[in-house]
C-alpha cells in the first residue's frame, strides 16, 4: 500500500510525520512512501534525504492525498485537507475527537478510516505508540529551555571570584510525563526542583528524579483517574492546594505547570495574586495554555510580562524542537503501522478486536467508533489490594467468659491445695519457678522471627544446665550413680559445646 | 547440702546471664553478645558447681567433659546449615536423656530416704517421676523428629487407629504407675513402676511425633525445646536447685512461646498440631488435576529476561531451596540483579523450612544481607508492586487456597500472596503436592510460570543467562 505524507499546513507547525530513517523502515515493511516536496524542511530533513531513503517526492499536497492509501500527518486535517480524504483511505494523525466533533462527523461521513494518535490506550503494550507521551516528554524539556531563555540568572548555584550565585528554584506542578521531563532537565541544569501532583503514587517517581515532592497537609484523597491521568479534586483539596502554591510562589523563581485533566479545561492553579507575589524576573511556563492555561494570566502562544513575571504560553513546544519530535512521532507511527500490518506484506488490517487498534480508530466505514470502551488495565499501579479476604476466615467461635474463669478458679484452688500441704522448701522453689516462667515469656515474646533458629539452639545449650544435676551426683560413693553421672556429664557436654558453637557460627553469618 | 553463699551468688549471676542471653537473642544487633552471655553464664555455673559441690572423681569429670565437648564442637563445625533442624533435634534428645539419667541416679541414691520423709518424700518422688517422664518423652520425641528431619523416617504422619484413645491410655498408665511408684518408694522399692513408666513415656514420645506431619516440624522442634526446659526444671525441683529450676523454666516458657508463635503463623491451634494429623483433616479436598487449568512452563533464558526487565523482584524461598543447597546461587543471582539497580527482596514465611527461622539461617549462610530479608507481615501488602516473584521450592506457604477455601486442610493459614504481583515464577521439581498434600492453584494461575527442575540447576542456568 502507498503511504502519503503531506506537508503540515498549520501555521507555525514545523514537525513532519515521517523521517528518512523511518521511511526506509516502512519501505522495508512492504509499503511505498510518497512525501510532499519540502515536507521535512522545517524539521531539517531535506528532500534529498527522503529520496535517498527510497521515498517518491511529490510536488503538491493534492497529489499526495490523491494517490495514497494511508495518510500520515501530525496535526488534525485542516478544513481544506479534510475534504481531500476519500473512502478506502486511512488517515493517521493527532485528532482530538473530543474537541473536534464536527471534523469527526465530516470524516465519518466520508467513509474513511481515521486513527487518532492521541487516543492510544495507556497500556504497557501500546507504550511504543504513545505519541502523547513522546510529545509531552519534549514539551517538558523545551519548557525548561524556554524558561532559561526568559530567566535572567543561572540555574545552578556557583561561588565565583565575583560573588556568590544562588541556584534557581523551580516548581513543577503536575508530575506526568511532561512534568518529569521538566524536572529532569531543570535538575540537570543545576536548579533546586520541587514538584507537586494530586496523584500520590508519583511521589516515588519524583523522588527518583532527585526532586522534592511537596506533600499537601490533607487527608488522603487519591487524584488518580482512569488510565493513569489525574481527575478533578474536591473543593477543600483545591483550597489546600492553592494555599500551598501561594506560599511557594513567593519562594520559587520558575514555575512550570503541566496540570491537565482529560476532557476538561485546564485547572486554574496560579492566580494573578500569586503572580504578583513572585519576585521580579521570575518565569512561569504554562504547558496547559492550549486548554486555557493553569495560570490566570496566560495568553496562548504568547510571552507576556505581568508584574515583572514572564508568562510563557506557547502551545507549540514540541514543534519548537521539530527534528526531535518528528523523529519520535514518526517512530510511534511506525510501531502502529507494524501492529496494523501483521503479515508484513504492506497491507494494513484494521482488526477491531485488538484493544490498541480499537482504541485509536475513531471512525471507520461510515461509523463513529469513538470513544472506545474503557481500557482494561491502568498504567498506574493498582491500589493496594485489601489485605486478606476477611470472608475467607471462619467466624471465630464465641467462647463463653465462664471457661477461662473456671480454669483460673481451678488453678487457684490447686495452688492453694498445694500450698496447704507442701513444705516451705518446695514453695520457695515453686515461687522461683513461676517467676522464671514469666521472665522467659517477657524476654522471648518480641524475638525477631529471623532469629528463631539461633534462639532455639542457644536455649538448647542453656537447657543443658541439667549438667549441674549430674555434677551433684558425680561425687557419690555408689559406683553406679557415679558412672551414670559421668556419662550424663559427657552427654550434656556435647550439648553445651555443640549448642553454643553452632549458635555462634550461625550468628556470625548474619550480617547487614 | 550445707549452705554455701558463694555458690548461691554464682548461680544468681549465671541466671542473670542466661536471661540476658535470651534477651540478646531477640535482636540481630545484640544476638552475638547474647550468645557470649550464655557461654559465660554456663561457665560460671559449671565452675561454681565443680568448686562448691564436687568432692571427688575430678578425673572422670574432666575426661567426660573433654570427650563430650570435642564431639559437640566437631558436630557444630561439620554440620551444614541445611541440616540445622536435625542437629537441634538431636541435641534436644541429649537433654532428655540427661534428665532421665539424673532422675534414675537420684532415685538410686541411698541417702534419699534419710533426707526426705512424709509429704516431702511424696513431693520429691513426684518430682523425680515427672523429671524422668518429661525427659523420656523429650528424648524419644527428639530422636523421632531427628529421623523425620533427616529423612531416615518418612515425613508422612503415622496415624494409628484410635490414636487419641491410645494417648489417653498411655497417660492413664503413667498416672497409675506414678501412684504405685510413690506408694512403693516410701517402703524403699519402686524401681519397677519407674522403669515401666519410662517405657510408657518413651512410647508416648515416639507416637506423638510420628503422628505429626513434616510441615509441622517447626512447631515440633520448638515444642521439644520447651520440653527439654521443663525436664531440666523438674530435675531442679528434685534436686532442690534453683539454678536448674530457673533456667529450665526460662527455656521451657521460651520454647512454648516459640511454638505458639509458629502455630499462630499457621493459624492453627497448638493442641491440634500436637494431636497430629495435619493434612489429613476432613474438609473439601480440592478438585484434582484436570479442571485446574494448564501450567505454563518457562525456560531459564526467559526467566533471566523477565528478571532483567523487572524493577521489583521478590524471592520466596522454601524447603526446596534447602534441599537443593541453592542458597549460594540465590545470593549470586541477588547480587547480579542488585548491581543492575533491580530491587531484590526476600519474603520469608514464618514456617518456611523445617524449623523456625530456617530460611533466615540459610540466607545468612550465603551472606545475603539481612536487611533485605523481610517477614511475611512486612511485605505481603507490597506484592501488587512486585514485577517478578520467584518461589524456590515452596508450596503450601504460597497456596492461595489457604485464603480461598476456608475448609481446606490449610484454610485460614496466612500465606505469601505472590499471585498479586505481575509474574510469579515457581521453581519446582515436579507437580507433586507439598507436605500438606494440597494441590496448589497458584501453579495454574495465568501469571504463573513453572521452571521445572532442581532449584540449584535451574538457578545456575538463569544466572548464566543473565
Amino acid at each position: 500500500m502507498r503511504i502519503g505524507v503531506p506537508r503540515e499546513i498549520h501555521a507555525g507547525e514545523k514537525r513532519v510525520a515521517t523521517t528518512p530513517d523511518v521511511a526506509a523502515q516502512l519501505i522495508a515493511m512492504g509499503f511505498s512512501v510518497a512525501i510532499e516536496s519540502d515536507a521535512g524542511k522545517t524539521a531539517s530533513y531535506s528532500d534529498a534525504a527522503y529520496a535517498e531513503a527510497g521515498c517518491d517526492i511529490v510536488a503538491t499536497a493534492a497529489e499526495v492525498w490523491g494517490q495514497s492509501d494511508i495518510i500520515l500527518k501530525v496535526r488534525a486535517p485542516e478544513t481544506g485537507e479534510a475534504s481531500l480524504l476519500k473512502k478506502e483511505q486511512t488517515l493517521i494523525s493527532f485528532f482530538w475527537p473530543a474537541q473536534n466533533p464536527e471534523l469527526l462527523e465530516q470524516l465519518t461521513a466520508s467513509g474513511a478510516t481515521v486513527m487518532a494518535m492521541d487516543s492510544v490506550p495507556r497500556i504497557s503494550r501500546a507504550q511504543k505508540m504513545d505519541a502523547l507521551s513522546s510529545m509531552a516528554n519534549i514539551a517538558g524539556y523545551r519548557a525548561v529551555v524556554e524558561a532559561a531563555q526568559n530567566f535572567g540568572r543561572f540555574f545552578t548555584g556557583q561561588i565565583t571570584a565575583a560573588g556568590k550565585v544562588p541556584p534557581a528554584k523551580v516548581l513543577v506542578i503536575g508530575a506526568g510525563v511532561a512534568g518529569l521531563a521538566a524536572i529532569g532537565a531543570a535538575k540537570a541544569m543545576g536548579a533546586i526542583v520541587r514538584s507537586f501532583d494530586t496523584r500520590p503514587e508519583v511521589k516515588e517517581q519524583v523522588e527518583s528524579m532527585d526532586a522534592e515532592f511537596l506533600m499537601l497537609d490533607f487527608e488522603d484523597e487519591d487524584g488518580s483517574g482512569e488510565g493513569g491521568y489525574a481527575k478533578v479534586m474536591s473543593e477543600e483539596f483545591i483550597r489546600a492546594e492553592m494555599a500551598l502554591f501561594a506560599e511557594q510562589a513567593k519562594d520559587v523563581d520558575i514555575i512550570i505547570t503541566t496540570a491537565l485533566i482529560p476532557g476538561k479545561p485546564a485547572p486554574r492553579l496560579i492566580t494573578a495574586d500569586m503572580v504578583a507575589s513572585m519576585k521580579d524576573g521570575s518565569v512561569i511556563v504554562d504547558l496547559a495554555a492550549e486548554q486555557g492555561g493553569n495560570c490566570e494570566l496566560t495568553e496562548a502562544d504568547k510571552v507576556v510580562v505581568r508584574d515583572g513575571v514572564s508568562i510563557i504560553g506557547y502551545t507549540d513546544l514540541p514543534s519548537r524542537l521539530a527534528t526531535q519530535s518528528s523523529q519520535l512521532y514518526a517512530t510511534n507511527l511506525r510501531h502502529l503501522l507494524t501492529e496494523l500490518n501483521p503479515e508484513k506484506d504492506g497491507e494494513i488490517v484494521v482488526n477491531m478486536d485488538d484493544e490498541v487498534i480499537r482504541g485509536v480508530t475513531v471512525c471507520k466505514g461510515g461509523e463513529t467508533t469513538w470513544p472506545p470502551p474503557a481500557p482494561q488495565i491502568s498504567a498506574a499501579p493498582p491500589k493496594a489490594a485489601p489485605a486478606a479476604a476477611p470472608a475467607a476466615l471462619p467466624e471465630p467461635k464465641k467462647r463463653s467468659a465462664a471457661g477461662p474463669i473456671i480454669g483460673m478458679i481451678v488453678a487457684g484452688l490447686a495452688l492453694l491445695g498445694l500450698g496447704a500441704v507442701a513444705p516451705q522448701d518446695f514453695m520457695s522453689h515453686f515461687t522461683v519457678f513461676v517467676l522464671a516462667c514469666f521472665v522467659g515469656y517477657m524476654v522471648i515474646w518480641n524475638v525477631t522471627p529471623a532469629l528463631h533458629t539461633p534462639l532455639m539452639s542457644v536455649t538448647n545449650a542453656i537447657s543443658s544446665i541439667i549438667v549441674i544435676g549430674a555434677l551433684m551426683q558425680i561425687s557419690s560413693d555408689t559406683g553406679v550413680i557415679k558412672w551414670i553421672a559421668v556419662a550424663t556429664v559427657g552427654i550434656t557436654a556435647v550439648n553445651i559445646f555443640g549448642g553454643f558453637a553452632v549458635t555462634r557460627r550461625m550468628l556470625e553469618m548474619f550480617r547487614k | 547440702m550445707e549452705f554455701n553463699g558463694i555458690l548461691v551468688v554464682s548461680y544468681i549471676i549465671a541466671t542473670i546471664l542466661f536471661i540476658l542471653a535470651l534477651g540478646g537473642l531477640s535482636n540481630q544487633e545484640t544476638a552475638r553478645r547474647g550468645n557470649w552471655y550464655g557461654i559465660v553464664g554456663m561457665a560460671i555455673a559449671l565452675l561454681a558447681t565443680v568448686w562448691g559441690i564436687v568432692t571427688q572423681a575430678y578425673a572422670e569429670l574432666l575426661v567426660a567433659l573433654l570427650i563430650g565437648g570435642t564431639i559437640g564442637l566437631i558436630a557444630a563445625r561439620r554440620v551444614q546449615m541445611t541440616q540445622m533442624p536435625e542437629l537441634v533435634a538431636i541435641l534436644h534428645s541429649l537433654v532428655g536423656l540427661a534428665a532421665v539419667a539424673v532422675g534414675f541416679a537420684n532415685f538410686m541414691d541411698p541417702e534419699r530416704l534419710s533426707r526426705y520423709a512424709g509429704v516431702a518424700l511424696t513431693i520429691h518422688d513426684i518430682e523425680t517421676y515427672l523429671g524422668i517422664l518429661i525427659g523420656a518423652v523429650t528424648f524419644s520425641g527428639s530422636v523421632i523428629a531427628f529421623g523425620k528431619l533427616s529423612g531416615r523416617i518418612g515425613g508422612k504422619p503415622l496415624i494409628l487407629p484410635a490414636r487419641h484413645w491410645l494417648n489417653l491410655l498411655l497417660l492413664l498408665g503413667a498416672i497409675w504407675y506414678g501412684y504405685g511408684f510413690v506408694e512403693q518408694s516410701a517402703a524403699g522399692g519402686g524401681m519397677t513402676p519407674l522403669i515401666i513408666m519410662t517405657v510408657i513415656a518413651l512410647l508416648f514420645g515416639i507416637h506423638m511425633v510420628m503422628a505429626i506431619g513434616g510441615a509441622d516440624m517447626p512447631v515440633v522442634v520448638s515444642m521439644l525445646n520447651s520440653y527439654s526446659g521443663w525436664a531440666a526444671s523438674a530435675t531442679g525441683f528434685m534436686l532442690g536447685n534453683d539454678l536448674l529450676i530457673v533456667t529450665g523454666a526460662l527455656v521451657g516458657s521460651s520454647g512454648a512461646i516459640l511454638s505458639y508463635i509458629m502455630c499462630r503463623a499457621m493459624n492453627r491451634k497448638f493442641l491440634a498440631v500436637i494431636a497430629g494429623g495435619f493434612g489429613t483433616s476432613e474438609g473439601t479436598q480440592l478438585a484434582g488435576g484436570e479442571d485446574q487449568g494448564e501450567v505454563v512452563p518457562i525456560s531459564p533464558e526467559d526467566t533471566a529476561d523477565l528478571l532483567l526487565g523487572a524493577r521489583e523482584v521478590m524471592i520466596i524461598p522454601g524447603y526446596g531451596m534447602a534441599v537443593a543447597q541453592a542458597q549460594h546461587i540465590v545470593h549470586e543471582l541477588t547480587q547480579a540483579l542488585r548491581e543492575k539497580k533491580i530491587n531484590v527482596r526476600f519474603g520469608i514465611h514464618p514456617v518456611a523450612g523445617r524449623m523456625p527461622g530456617h530460611m533466615n539461617v540459610l540466607l545468612a549462610e550465603a551472606k545475603v544481607p539481612y536487611d533485605i530479608v523481610y517477614e511475611m507481615d512486612e511485605i505481603n501488602d507490597d506484592f501488587p508492586d512486585v514485577d517478578v516473584s520467584i518461589v524456590i521450592g515452596a508450596n503450601d506457604i504460597v497456596n492461595p487456597s489457604a485464603l480461598e477455601d476456608p475448609n481446606g486442610p490449610i484454610g485460614g493459614m496466612p500465606v505469601l500472596e505472590c499471585w498479586k504481583g505481575k509474574t510469579t515464577i515457581v521453581l519446582k521439581r515436579s507437580m507433586a503436592t507439598g507436605y500438606a498434600g494440597v494441590q496448589n492453584p497458584l501453579f495454574f494461575k495465568e501469571n504463573t510460570r513453572m521452571l521445572f527442575g532442581d532449584a540449584k540447576d535451574s538457578l545456575d542456568a538463569v544466572f548464566k543467562a543473565l
